[in-house]
């Protein structure tokens, strides 16, 4: 059995909640419009009366009021640990949420193999180097090693696409040359040194060497990735997309699978 | 039938001698391949062992610098020390380190010496080399002595807890205060692709990607501080690293020299996750694992990561075998029972019914068929979801099968897995979750036989026959489990002899071949 979500906070009303005008709620504990919420921090203080009192002041100035301490625990000798209870007095206007929508759908690595295998009827195959004399695997290697990144397994992962990590200080011929042999879909490239732009010009070197070995509509995906690359450059650098600092390998293959799966149905 | 049931399971004897023997026929062509070869990080590792530290001005170590030379030399085939210690005797220079920057410099070429040469350079190599081997021995019994003096971990399962901030100086007091809030073991998480370089980086080490280096400096200052603790706790406060990717070799026998307690050391991860050429990593294990045994470190082997990209459920068997397979190269190198940290995880999908009966037939069998090793129990990670109070209870969960089955150590699970790097509050709660778990039923292992013919029973000997069918299939391929590897039969990867990382520091040894350092370790 299941309960309509209660939403509206009392001050609408009970009207039927709409979604193209939005709403305004406020956080629910047991009765609707109750504002209830519930947080735990640690205060690098010892435990106390005063501890307790810091607790809660600092919760009254997050907006909680009243602000219940209902618990507290020394943790060593410096540090407090506290959950408090308390109620908010904040609205929220979902109209007025701003999100930004990325240009192509999460999936998982199940939903991708699934797209690939439909879109395709074949694997889809990564070539993946460090260009030029950067040494710097880590970005390369998270994003493709299964062992993966922030919890996310990498593209070797991915039964449907088939990696081929060509590691570190990989010329531009080289990488060209395995692409082709490859029948690569997808070129991924990582650049961790910037030193005098090496990043920029090592990416535009490539996409140009790409340019020029290709027929325009027969060219490989290509996407650079790095810490210090800025993701509005694409255009800039020749290249289809460029990932920054915090990619995981998910988004890398959902980014793909999105791209030679829908747009441009990879002959 | 009056039997007595045998353990808790009733593991048919037979049964569990054949799965050893078939362990046995899988290793042993892997075994006699890794004795032809040598790699640059063995020959490296050899360099260390005879005092070479430190590095030139751009930070490539002074080993690496004189092994590629004495490589374009004389190549690799013959070991690094008939040539060197061949250039020291005629006088090229007064030391190695010395030699090191003249051959960099390309002002000394090396030979392979023949004859007389030859035995002066190798006795020469010895003796030095034998000095590292005999720090390695006063590190052990160092050791020994400390724990005498200092107290030992109060109880099993030791309870293991994870540093990893990327800079020392942030490691050492976050590790001192773990320490004081229960951690029995620390480990030190090592940066994002160390594994993957073919040098150790020098010096303490302030910046890394979600770790910190691998250093002997680094190494060093976390012993010290952790002797500290030790003593200020009544305790000694083990330290533990990741003897793993390109320098195995190498950081093995950096751990052994600075009194490091357990090195992560699995046969088998390094192929499979991090496409390091398993030759390349065959041969290097052999020699770190045979440090490991001199140094008396604990190995903790990596099956936990099967875990992580298989279904805990349809891979069980492969955590086993890889158990069993780390258990023979293990022994071969030289370690024994209580040195094996044998890996394994708490990751069945919590949704699946039974998951827990699953578990604990899981941890069971580990813990029946290899009564006398201390097992590394891993807590869950795939299905924490973010929900710290869902995790929470998980990890409860988790516990409470480490206290049924007698594990050896435990790695203590966060709530906040996959949200944040442990707080200070993720790690006394989750201390918590264990101390309460060990004293509430910490002592229910006695109370509690499973059923016989039942579920937990049926499951446990279900997981050992699949173990013993999956050997039998890599056995079935010519070159056994180098093909197996090659065919993608361990976890989902295809991983073939002849590709992978460091392939290029392999060779296959001459007839002259001389290695001091292995020399030695083989002797014990």
């Amino acid at each position: 059995m299941s309960e309509p979500v209660p939403t509206a906070g009392f001050e609408t009303g009970a009207s039927a909640p709409s979604s193209t005008t939005g709403e305004i709620v406020r956080p629910y504990g047991d009765t609707t419009g109750d504002g209830m919420v519930q947080i735990s921090f640690t205060l690098p203080i010892p435990h106390s009366k005063v501890a307790e009192g810091a607790a809660a002041q600092l919760a009254n100035k997050m907006g909680m009021d009243p602000a219940l301490v209902v618990h507290a625990k020394p943790m060593g000798p410096g540090f407090t640990f506290f959950v408090v209870y308390g109620r908010v007095h904040h609205l929220v206007d979902t109209s007025k949420v701003v999100v930004v929508e990325r240009d192509y759908p999460l999936l998982t690595p199940k939903e991708a193999n699934a797209a690939i295998k439909r879109a395709l009827r074949r694997r889809l195959t990564v070539v993946g180097a460090c260009i030029g004399t950067d040494a710097h695997t880590v970005g390369i290697d998270a994003i493709l090693n299964i062992k993966g990144f922030a919890g996310e397994k990498g593209l070797e992962y991915y039964r449907e696409l088939k990696v081929v990590n060509l590691g570190a200080q990989v010329s531009v011929p080289q990488l060209v040359e395995r692409a082709r042999a490859e029948k690569a879909d997808a070129v991924l490239v990582s650049q961790v040194v910037t030193q005098r732009d090496a990043h920029l010009l090592n990416t535009r070197e490539m996409s140009a060497a790409f340019r020029e070995s290709y027929p325009s509509d027969r060219r490989p995906l290509l996407i650079v990735g790095g810490p210090r690359f800025d993701e509005a450059m694409a255009g800039e650098l020749g290249v289809d997309r460029v990932f920054s600092r915090g990619t995981t390998p998910g988004e890398v293959a959902s980014y793909l699978v999105h791209q030679l799966t829908t747009q441009r149905k990879a002959s | 039938m009056s039997r007595r049931p045998r353990g808790k399971l009733d593991l048919d004897p037979a049964t569990v001698k054949q799965a050893r023997a078939l362990a046995r026929k899988v290793g042993r062509p892997i075994v006699t391949t890794a004795k032809k070869h040598t790699t640059v990080a063995v020959e490296r590792a050899t360099l260390r062992l005879a005092g070479l530290e430190g590095a030139d001005a751009e930070g490539t170590p002074w080993v690496n610098r004189l092994m590629d030379v004495v490589r374009a030399d004389t190549g690799l085939e013959h070991g690094v020390a008939l040539p060197v210690w061949d250039a020291l005797a005629r006088g090229e220079a007064a030391d190695l380190v010395t030699l090191a920057q003249k051959a960099s410099a390309g002002s000394v070429t090396f030979r392979l010496p023949e004859g007389r040469d030859a035995t002066r350079a190798r006795t020469a190599s010895r003796k030095q080399v034998g000095r590292g081997i005999k720090r390695i021995d006063q590190r052990r019994v160092e050791r020994d002595r400390m724990i005498k003096r200092q107290g030992d971990a109060p109880r099993t399962p030791w309870i293991y807890l994870i540093v990893a901030t990327g800079d020392i100086y942030e490691d050492i007091p976050q590790a001192q205060q773990a320490a004081r809030e229960g951690a029995d073991v620390i480990a030190v998480i090592r940066s994002t692709g160390q594994s993957l370089l073919d040098y150790v980086p020098e010096g303490a080490t302030r910046e890394g990607f979600a770790g910190t280096y691998a250093t002997q400096e680094n190494f060093r200052l976390m012993r010290a501080a952790l002797d500290q603790s030790g003593k200020e706790l009544g305790r000694y406060i083990r330290l533990t690293n990741y003897a793993s990717g390109l320098c195995m070799p190498e950081i093995a026998a950096l751990a052994g020299m600075e009194r490091l307690d357990m090195m992560l050391n699995d046969s088998m991860y390094g192929i499979l996750f991090r496409d390091i050429n398993p030759v390349r990593t065959f041969v290097d294990q052999r020699f770190s694992r045979q440090v490991h045994a001199r140094a008396g470190i604990i190995i903790n082997t990596g099956e936990d990561n099967y875990l992580t990209t298989a279904d805990a459920i349809e891979a069980a068997h492969t955590v086993t075998t890889s158990q069993l397979l780390n258990e023979y190269f293990a022994k071969e190198a030289g370690l024994e029972d209580w040195q094996l940290g044998l890996g394994h995880a708490f990751e069945i999908d919590p949704e699946v019914p039974d998951s827990f009966r699953m578990e604990l037939a899981h941890a069971l069998l580990a813990r029946e068929l290899f009564p006398d090793a201390p097992l590394k129990w891993m807590p869950p990670t795939r299905h924490m979801t973010g929900d710290v109070f869902r995790g929470y209870l998980l990890d409860g969960f988790f516990n409470l099968v480490g206290a049924l089955t007698g594990q050896g150590i435990l790695l203590v699970g966060m709530m906040t897995e996959a949200v944040v790097t442990p707080w200070i509050s993720d790690r006394d709660l989750a201390l918590q979750n264990v101390r309460y778990v060990m004293n509430a039923a910490g002592e229910l292992h006695r109370d509690f036989r499973p059923e016989p013919d039942g579920f937990i029973v049926t499951r446990a000997n279900q997981v050992l026959g699949e173990s013993l069918e999956l050997m039998g299939r890599i056995l079935e391929h010519e070159h056994g489990l180098l093909d197996a590897i090659a065919d993608g039969t361990f976890g989902l990867m295809k991983r073939p002899a002849d590709a992978g990382r460091g392939l290029d520091g392999v060779a296959k040894k001459s007839s002259v071949y001389y290695n001091p350092a292995s020399e030695i370790l083989e002797e014990a």
